[in-house]
């Protein structure tokens, strides 16, 4: 009972940190909160590592003293979360450089205003006119046919 | 409806890593090499930290792309952050608690990060904790006096050297005829400081070499060219 | 042992949640290195020292500064620059 309990109570916590940043990340209206929501994300995943590598009633790897415990906890893990950790301050680090050039080039932090912005600026990039829509589409009206084609439906 | 469907989401990847979770009972281990590295690792690498061993000696391929990670990621940084504000000179000092205190703190800084790499087959530490000390020691002089300018050129050198010595100790053991970043070296006694070969000398090279670019990379943060 | 885990998982939780949820952005990065603190002394607790070293030198500390740093640089670093400034705007 103690176990199962331990049990889900550890992994629910991972589990709820790795959704929390999940759905910051997916529901964010501010640039530099899903940058936050990101960082959580990766905490939540390095705990659920290390919460794999558990032992009942065993101590961690280190040996001191020359005396080599019995049950030792499982080493590969951790020094993939050690690794883990290093690269996510990276990560964070670059993602907030890029909010800065965003901050730079827009003006805003707003996430709306800067996917309307960048649509515009990608538009303008690749030549197409700005009103373009479903209503008004590109091209004079009415389209010329070629030749042989006349007006009509199917099996006229 | 986007938070609707966002809840959603959410909602299905918590159901998702539920059921994976409930198939791992805690403490049943899926993978048996934990085992076996816990028993072969005192007398094949002779480290008293497991975790040093796994992390220099079994996957030491891995912590080499950790490092090209750490490099690209704060290269990419630096080059999208651009050069120094031009004012950046003038900026005013900031009070007198904070100029003595960096004073005060720089060499402790530097002897508890030195402390910290050097004991990590020994101790819990290791290569990456003290090199972040050691950054956090070389940017305290950039807070207490904004005006002053980074020594980007020595910080580089550090951290090239640095990168190329990790990289030359493991092609040391290529030579020899034995396979990349195998640890080389006399294994020592367990326990003393001078033991397991060249796995101090291997984090030494991480610690400095991740020093030098988080102090950089800091030093970019702060000075970057654009305006508050 | 339990009731110690169990306090932390939640306080982690809360803080996770309160990350998203706050207004300033300042009270957000502090709750983010709150999250980083917690997580440390959990891996303290789940018998991984090294682990937890790292984290709190990297999480609480460099992290922080790093988001602290860049706050300056996106010209949030005032008391009174909160999310819902930038809606209105």
């Amino acid at each position: 009972m103690n176990a199962a309990e331990l049990h889900w109570l550890l992994y629910g916590g991972a589990i709820g940190l790795i959704v929390i940043g999940a759905a910051g990340i997916v529901m964010g209206k501010h640039l530099f909160r899903i940058i936050l929501a990101l960082a959580i994300a990766e905490a939540g995943a390095n705990l659920m590592l290390v919460v794999a590598g558990l032992r009942p009633d065993a101590v961690a790897p280190i040996i001191t003293g020359g005396i080599i415990p019995e049950q030792m906890v499982d080493p590969v893990p951790q020094a993939m979360v050690l690794t883990a950790i290093v690269i996510g301050v990276g990560i964070q680090a670059l993602a907030l450089s890029l909010a800065i050039r965003v901050y730079k080039a827009y003006g805003t932090l707003d996430m709306r205003e800067i996917r309307l912005k960048m649509a515009a600026d990608i538009d303008a990039a690749a030549g197409v006119d700005d009103e373009v829509s479903q209503e008004s589409p590109v091209g004079e009206r009415p389209l010329e046919l070629p030749d042989g084609v006349t007006t009509g439906g199917a099996g006229q | 409806m986007r938070n609707l469907t966002s809840l959603l989401f959410a909602a299905g990847l918590a159901f998702f890593l539920l059921v994976i979770a409930a198939r791992f009972d805690l403490g049943a281990a899926p993978m048996l090499i934990g085992n076996a590295i816990l028993q072969e690792a005192p007398e094949q690498t002779g480290a008293a930290n497991i975790v040093t061993s796994v992390v220099l000696g079994y996957r030491g391929i891995d912590t080499l792309g950790e490092i090209a990670i750490l490099f690209t990621a704060s290269l990419a940084a630096g080059l999208v952050l651009g050069r120094r504000r031009p004012e950046a000179a003038r900026d005013a000092d900031s009070g007198a608690v904070l100029q003595i205190s960096a004073q005060l703190l720089f060499p402790l800084l530097l002897v508890v990060g030195f402390y910290i790499i050097l004991h990590g087959h020994l101790t819990p530490g290791g290569g990456f904790q003290g090199g972040v000390i050691l950054a956090a020691a070389f940017f305290l002089p950039l807070l207490a006096r904004p005006g002053t300018s980074v020594n980007h050129a020595g910080l580089s050198l550090v951290e090239g050297l640095a990168g190329a010595g990790f990289i030359l100790i493991g092609l040391l053991a290529l030579f020899q005829g034995k396979a990349f970043l195998e640890p080389l070296l006399d294994k020592g006694t367990l326990g003393t400081l001078v033991s397991a070969g060249t796995l101090p000398l291997l984090y030494l090279a991480v610690g400095l070499k991740v020093g030098a670019e988080l102090a950089g990379l800091l030093a970019n943060l702060a000075d970057s060219e654009v305006d508050q | 042992m339990i009731w110690l885990l169990g306090i932390l998982i939640v306080m982690m939780l809360v803080a996770a949640i309160a990350v998203l949820v706050l207004d300033n952005h300042i009270a957000a990065v502090a709750a983010a290195s709150i999250v980083s603190l917690t997580l440390s002394v959990l891996f303290v607790l789940l018998r991984a020292p090294d682990v937890a070293m790292t984290e709190a030198a990297v999480g609480a500390g460099l992290s922080s500064l790093i988001l602290a740093l860049s706050l300056r640089r996106l010209g949030l670093w005032r008391i009174e620059n909160t999310v819902k400034e930038t809606e209105d705007a």
